[in-house]
């Protein structure tokens, strides 16, 4: 298909990513790029992260300067003669909480908003809105967010379809506190509301806080007045404050880990199932095979628990997937997300693709990769999209058991506490025996209690049968 | 090897995969693995590292030895050669 360039948008990389900026352009006007190319690097408030192109085709032009921070769906380059993806590369799950526009799939089927030359002009304090296709939503919803003087492309909808209902509106008025006079004005004067300062009480937007937000809006980057973003807000103060320091980051990492949590323990009703299970045959066949080979092939126990919590994940896919829309969406393969903490502080969960089909040697470098350039901040954007089911795996630093929190949109995230030695009956007589306390903590909405011991029971006996790993 | 060799080769090996840490703060009989916040794979890199440096192989049974640097460095001296 030819004709219409394609954009190429900031993509959502993570639940929690409301916002990010080109680090590093890696092609010009001219180049030719193939769908997975590496394209750009983009700073997300975590890490950097190299996002590939979902199309084929020449690139037209480049719309965003290099360190200009924009919000996730803006419009970053234009690519000619692009074939349409033959599927969504990324999928809809990784639509961010409070998403602009309906998600990728959906968007498919409607029209593109024509491309913009200049969509990232705008001012700071002001930040670019990429004109995105408006939600569907019933006539009584637009009456009540006009009146409240809220901009409705702005609202997360959690209806069918991304459908805006009225207690979205409800929900993304009180997001941040402004009088209603404010909000109109600042709908007027086409204001993010979450990038003004509020005067008033409690820090309240008043209708003079947005005049004075629009004035300055027309003045140079410098001149932005720091303001407080509202957490669901995309953080315009960030774009301002020039060069990302250090402290910087790991403020915007601490902020952004408390959206998606925050998000998490709002909107999934989790439940938690554990299991204690005996690794002495996990651990000796691990041992033998370690004893035969050089140093640098060996395995660790972390890559047999990962392995069988993929291969688990497979056997139970209920648990395997998104909670979308109020419906389940099972993912493709089992892409396990794996929490990884930074070397001073912070915590970043890429994916490891397709785990439960790659053999452990394969899956300990890839392991060792991923681990590496976590740390390094140099992931890829399908790693960082991609994740079906998350595990943390805790006991690294000594803890016996883990109750963790969902990463949304997945439905599941399973823990691993320290492989530590206690009493254990089997066959009547009272042993010694490593044994791992496995966690699962599920979405209530996605599956019963019953799948989830599912889920645990298979753990343990592929781990009690580790040949077979 | 001298206990003051296989010393100089932990802490190298230390400086690897932990290079953001000051190693000279570290004290010798304190546990390397909390201090330098080292999980499974660190201390997995950090033992090849020592490894090919030593020209011992060590095994996964040698890692109760290898928790602090004073006692790697007595272990290591005893069981490698001379380097």
């Amino acid at each position: 298909m030819t004709g219409e360039p394609a954009q190429f948008r900031m993509p959502s990389l993570g639940a929690d990513m409301e916002s990010g900026s080109v680090a590093e352009w890696l092609v010009h006007p001219g180049d030719q790029v193939r769908r997975g190319d590496v394209i750009a690097v983009i700073d997300t408030d975590k890490a950097l992260i190299e996002v590939e192109s979902f199309h084929t085709g020449v690139v037209d032009s480049l719309l965003v300067d290099a360190g200009e921070r924009v919000p996730v769906g803006t419009p970053l380059a234009l690519i000619a003669g692009a074939a349409p993806p033959s599927e969504p590369r990324v999928p809809t799950p990784t639509a961010p909480p409070a998403r602009k526009r309906p998600p990728a799939r959906a968007g498919k089927k409607r029209p593109q908003p024509e491309p913009q030359p200049e969509p990232v002009a705008g001012p700071p304090g002001h930040p670019p809105q990429p004109t995105p296709p408006p939600p569907i939503t019933s006539p009584i919803v637009r009456h009540l967010a006009e009146q409240r003087g809220l901009d409705l492309a702005t609202v997360h909808g959690t209806g069918p379809g991304g459908q805006v209902t009225r207690a979205d509106v409800e929900r993304a008025e009180s997001r941040v506190k402004a009088s209603p006079l404010a909000r109109r004005i600042a709908l007027d004067l086409d204001v993010d509301l979450a990038a003004v300062q509020g005067t008033g009480r409690a820090g309240a937007i008043r209708a003079d806080d947005v005049r004075k937000a629009a004035a300055r809006a027309g003045e140079p980057r410098e001149a932005a007045a720091p303001a407080e973003a509202a957490p669901a807000a995309p953080t315009v103060q960030e774009a301002a404050a020039g060069e990302p320091r250090l402290e910087g980051r790991r403020d915007a990492m601490r902020q952004a880990i408390a959206r998606a949590m925050a998000r998490s323990k709002r909107e999934i009703p989790h439940y938690y199932l554990s299991s204690t299970v005996d690794m002495s045959a996990a651990l000796g066949w691990l041992r033998e095979r370690n004893r035969d080979l050089p140093v640098s092939q060996r395995l660790l126990p972390a890559v047999l628990l990962l392995k069988a919590a993929a291969r688990a994940a497979k056997e139970v896919p209920q648990l395997n997937g998104f909670w979308i829309d109020d419906a389940f969406v099972s993912g493709n393969a089992v892409n396990l997300g794996v929490a990884i903490s930074l070397k001073g502080g912070g915590l970043i969960a890429p994916a490891l693709l397709d785990v439960a089909d790659r053999d452990l040697d394969d899956l300990m470098a890839a392991l060792r990769d991923l681990v590496a350039r976590s740390r390094a901040g140099r992931m890829r954007s399908s790693e960082m999209t991609e994740a079906t089911i998350t595990v943390t795996n805790l006991g690294e630093q000594g803890v016996e058991a883990v109750h963790g929190v969902i990463y949304p949109p997945q439905v599941a995230l399973v823990g691993f506490g320290k492989i530590l030695d206690r009493p254990w009956a089997v066959d009547g007589l009272l042993g010694v025996r490593p044994v791992v306390t496995v966690t699962l903590a599920a979405d209530h909405r996605a599956t019963d209690g019953f799948t989830g011991g599912r889920f645990l029971t298979t753990v343990d006996r592929l781990l009690n049968h580790p040949e077979g790993l | 090897m001298t206990p003051q060799r296989a010393r100089e080769l932990i802490e190298r090996a230390l400086a690897q995969v932990a290079p953001e840490a000051d190693l000279t703060a570290l004290p010798p009989d304190a546990d390397f693995r909390d201090l330098l916040e080292l999980d499974s794979l660190d201390f997995l890199s950090f033992v090849e590292t020592l490894s090919d440096a030593s020209d011992y192989r060590i095994e996964e049974d040698d890692y109760p030895a290898l928790t602090t640097v004073a006692g790697g460095a007595d272990f290591l001296a005893a069981r490698a050669g001379p380097g």
